[in-house]
C-alpha cells in the first residue's frame, strides 16, 4: 500500500505562486482562502543571508493531532496513499483540527466544514500529480511512494539534504524540502 | 535573524489562531461548574445514605439549576459549531483517541443523571408537576427508599463530575501546536475551577429564595424546583458555612496548580516558555493575574476566611468573585493558547 509524499527542491523554487494558482483553479478553493502557499524565509545577518522560498500545504503527517482530535472520524486518514482527508458530510465545523494543526494548513471552507490539501487525490487516482506539481515551471516538486525504495522522491531523499517544518511537534510529516 | 514572509490569508488561521470565541470560554466555565455541582452533590447524598441531615446538604438540591445550566453551555457549543446541520455525525462513532468524542458521551450520560437526581426532590419543590404525573412522584419516592440506588446514584454523579471537569482541559491540552495548553496541569486546574465555582453557584443559589414557600404554578414551580430549598426551611448556616469552608480549600488549590502551569511552562522548552509570556509581561498579563487570581482567587480566599472566622458578615460578594475569577480563567486560557505557537528553532538563534 502506498505512502505518497511531496519532495520540493527549495533550489529550483522561485516563488512564482503558480502552485498556488492551480490549486485554487483545480479545486475550486473559495476566494480568500488557500489551500497551499508560499513561504519566504531569509536568515542571517547583512550581507551573510540566506533565503529559503518553500511552496507550503498540510504535510499529511503520519501522526496527524487533526485526525486525533476529531471526534466524528470526519477527518482521517485514507487507506488510498495514506493521505490525510476530511468527509464534508461527517464533519460538525468544532474547528479543533485548525487548533490541532502546528501548520495552520486548514481552514474553515464558507460552506461550513474543515478544508484542506487533499494531494489532489482526485487527480492521483487518474495517474496524474497533483495539480500544484504539474504545473511548476521550474520542475521544483515531485509526488510518489514513500514506501517505494524505487520512487523518485525516495530517490531525492537518499542524495539530498532535506528537512520537514517542525520535526520536533512530532506529527512526521510527509512534505520534504531539499535544501 | 530569521525574517519569514506567507502568501497564506485564510480567516481564522492568519494572523494568528482564532477559531474560537466566547461560546467556548462560555462553555467551559458552565461545563466546569455542572461538574463541580455533580462531585459536591454526589458527596452529599453518600452522606445522606449514612443518615446525615437532609437539609444540611443543598447541593443534592440543584441538579435541576445544574440541568438548566448545561442546556446553556450546550447552547454556546451549538452556536460555535461551523456546520451546526451535521451535529448529529458525534454520536454515530465513537473516536478513543478524541477529548471531544469522550466528552460529546460523557455529555449524554450527564443529562441522564442530572435528571435522575432532580427526581429526587421534583416532585417536593414541583407539586404542579407531581400532580399531574404522579409516576414521578412514585419514581421519587421508590430512590429515596433505596439507600443503594442512591449510594449508585452519587457515585455516578462523582465520576461523571470528574470525567467532565477534566475532559476540557485534556482537549486542549492534547494539542502540541498551542505550546500554551500543551501542560497536563489543565486538566486539574480545570477540574478545580469548576469545584470552586460550583460551591460558589451553590451558595449563591441558597440565598436566592431564603426561606421563602414554593411557588406553585408551574414556571415559579419550576424556577423554585432549581434552585430552591427543601420544604419552607431556609438552608442551614452550617450549609452555607460547608460551601465557604469547601471554596477556600478548592481555591487554595487552583491557586497552587497556577503556580506549577506558570513554572511548567518556564521550564520547559522554548515553545513553552515563549508563550508563558503571554501571561508574564504579555497581552493577558492584566486579566490573569488581576483578573484570575487577584479578583477570582486571592480577594474570596480572604474574604472567606474572614467570614468564616466572624470577622465579617456573610455575604455574596465572595461567590460572586470566584464565578467572575472562574470565568476570566476559561477566557484567558481559550485566547492566549490560541495566540500560543511553537517556536521555530531557527528563530532562536
Amino acid at each position: 500500500m502506498a505512502r505518497l509524499g511531496m519532495v520540493i527542491d527549495t533550489r529550483k523554487c522561485v516563488g512564482c505562486m503558480d502552485c498556488v494558482v492551480a490549486c485554487q483553479t483545480e479545486n475550486d478553493v473559495p476566494q480568500g482562502y488557500c489551500r497551499d502557499w508560499i513561504t519566504t524565509e531569509v536568515r542571517g545577518t547583512f550581507p551573510n543571508l540566506t533565503m529559503e522560498i518553500r511552496s507550503e500545504r498540510c504535510n499529511h503527517c503520519d501522526n496527524p493531532p487533526c485526525v486525533h482530535c476529531c471526534p466524528t472520524g470526519a477527518s482521517h486518514v485514507e487507506p488510498l496513499g495514506k493521505t490525510v482527508q476530511v468527509t464534508a458530510n461527517r464533519c460538525i465545523g468544532c474547528k479543533a483540527c485548525l487548533s490541532a494543526c502546528p501548520y495552520g494548513a486548514r481552514f474553515v471552507n464558507p460552506k461550513g466544514y474543515a478544508d484542506k490539501c487533499t494531494f489532489c487525490m482526485h487527480r492521483v487516482k487518474e495517474g496524474k500529480d497533483p495539480a500544484c506539481v504539474s504545473v511548476c515551471p521550474t520542475h521544483c516538486m515531485y509526488f510518489g511512494d514513500l514506501d517505494d525504495p524505487k520512487s523518485v522522491v525516495n530517490e531525492l531523499l537518499r542524495t539530498r539534504v532535506w528537512h520537514t517544518l517542525l520535526p520536533e511537534a512530532g506529527t512526521k510529516p510527509r512534505v520534504f524540502y531539499l535544501t | 535573524m530569521l525574517e519569514t514572509t506567507t502568501t497564506r490569508h485564510n480567516p481564522l488561521v492568519d494572523p494568528s489562531l482564532h477559531v474560537w470565541g466566547w461560546e467556548i470560554p462560555v462553555y467551559l466555565f458552565v461545563g466546569g461548574i455542572v461538574a463541580g455541582m455533580m462531585i459536591l452533590a454526589g458527596i452529599a447524598m453518600l452522606r445522606m445514605v449514612k443518615g446525615e441531615d437532609t437539609r444540611g446538604f443543598f447541593s443534592v438540591q440543584t441538579p435541576l439549576l445544574g440541568f438548566m445550566l448545561l442546556n446553556l453551555g450546550m447552547l454556546a457549543l451549538f452556536l460555535d459549531l461551523a456546520h451546526p446541520l451535521y451535529v448529529w455525525a458525534v454520536y454515530l462513532t465513537f473516536e478513543p483517541m478524541s477529548p471531544m468524542s469522550w466528552g460529546s458521551w460523557v455529555l449524554i450520560i450527564v443529562y441522564g443523571v442530572l435528571l435522575v437526581s432532580a427526581l429526587i426532590r421534583l416532585p417536593d419543590a414541583w407539586p404542579w408537576l407531581a400532580r399531574r404525573l404522579p409516576v414521578l412522584q412514585r419514581a421519587s419516592d421508590g430512590i429515596l427508599a433505596r439507600p443503594g440506588l442512591i449510594r449508585a446514584l452519587a457515585w455516578g454523579n462523582i465520576v461523571l463530575g470528574v470525567l467532565l471537569g477534566i475532559y476540557t482541559g485534556i482537549l486542549l491540552n492534547t494539542m502540541v501546536a498551542r505550546p500554551l495548553w500543551n501542560t497536563t496541569i489543565l486538566a486539574p486546574l480545570f477540574l478545580v475551577s469548576g469545584l470552586s465555582a460550583a460551591a460558589a453557584m451553590v451558595h449563591l443559589a441558597t440565598r436566592i429564595f431564603p426561606g421563602r414557600p414554593a411557588p406553585q404554578g408551574m414556571i415559579g414551580g419550576a424556577l423554585a424546583a432549581m434552585v430552591q430549598n427543601l420544604g419552607a426551611q431556609p438552608p442551614e448556616k452550617r450549609t452555607a458555612d460547608s460551601l465557604v469552608r469547601a471554596d477556600l480549600g478548592f481555591l487554595a488549590v487552583e491557586l497552587l496548580l497556577i503556580g506549577l502551569l506558570i513554572i511548567g511552562l518556564l521550564t520547559a522548552s522554548a515553545s513553552h516558555a515563549d508563550a508563558s509570556k503571554l501571561l508574564l509581561g504579555g497581552p493577558f498579563t492584566l486579566i490573569f493575574w488581576g483578573g484570575v487570581v487577584a479578583v477570582g482567587i486571592l480577594v474570596p480566599l480572604v474574604l472567606q476566611w474572614l467570614e468564616l472566622g466572624h470577622r465579617i458578615p456573610h455575604t455574596v460578594l465572595p461567590a460572586a468573585l470566584v464565578l467572575a475569577g472562574g470565568f476570566a480563567l476559561r477566557w484567558v486560557m481559550v485566547n492566549a493558547g490560541q495566540a500560543s505557537q511553537i517556536v521555530q528553532s531557527a528563530g532562536l538563534q
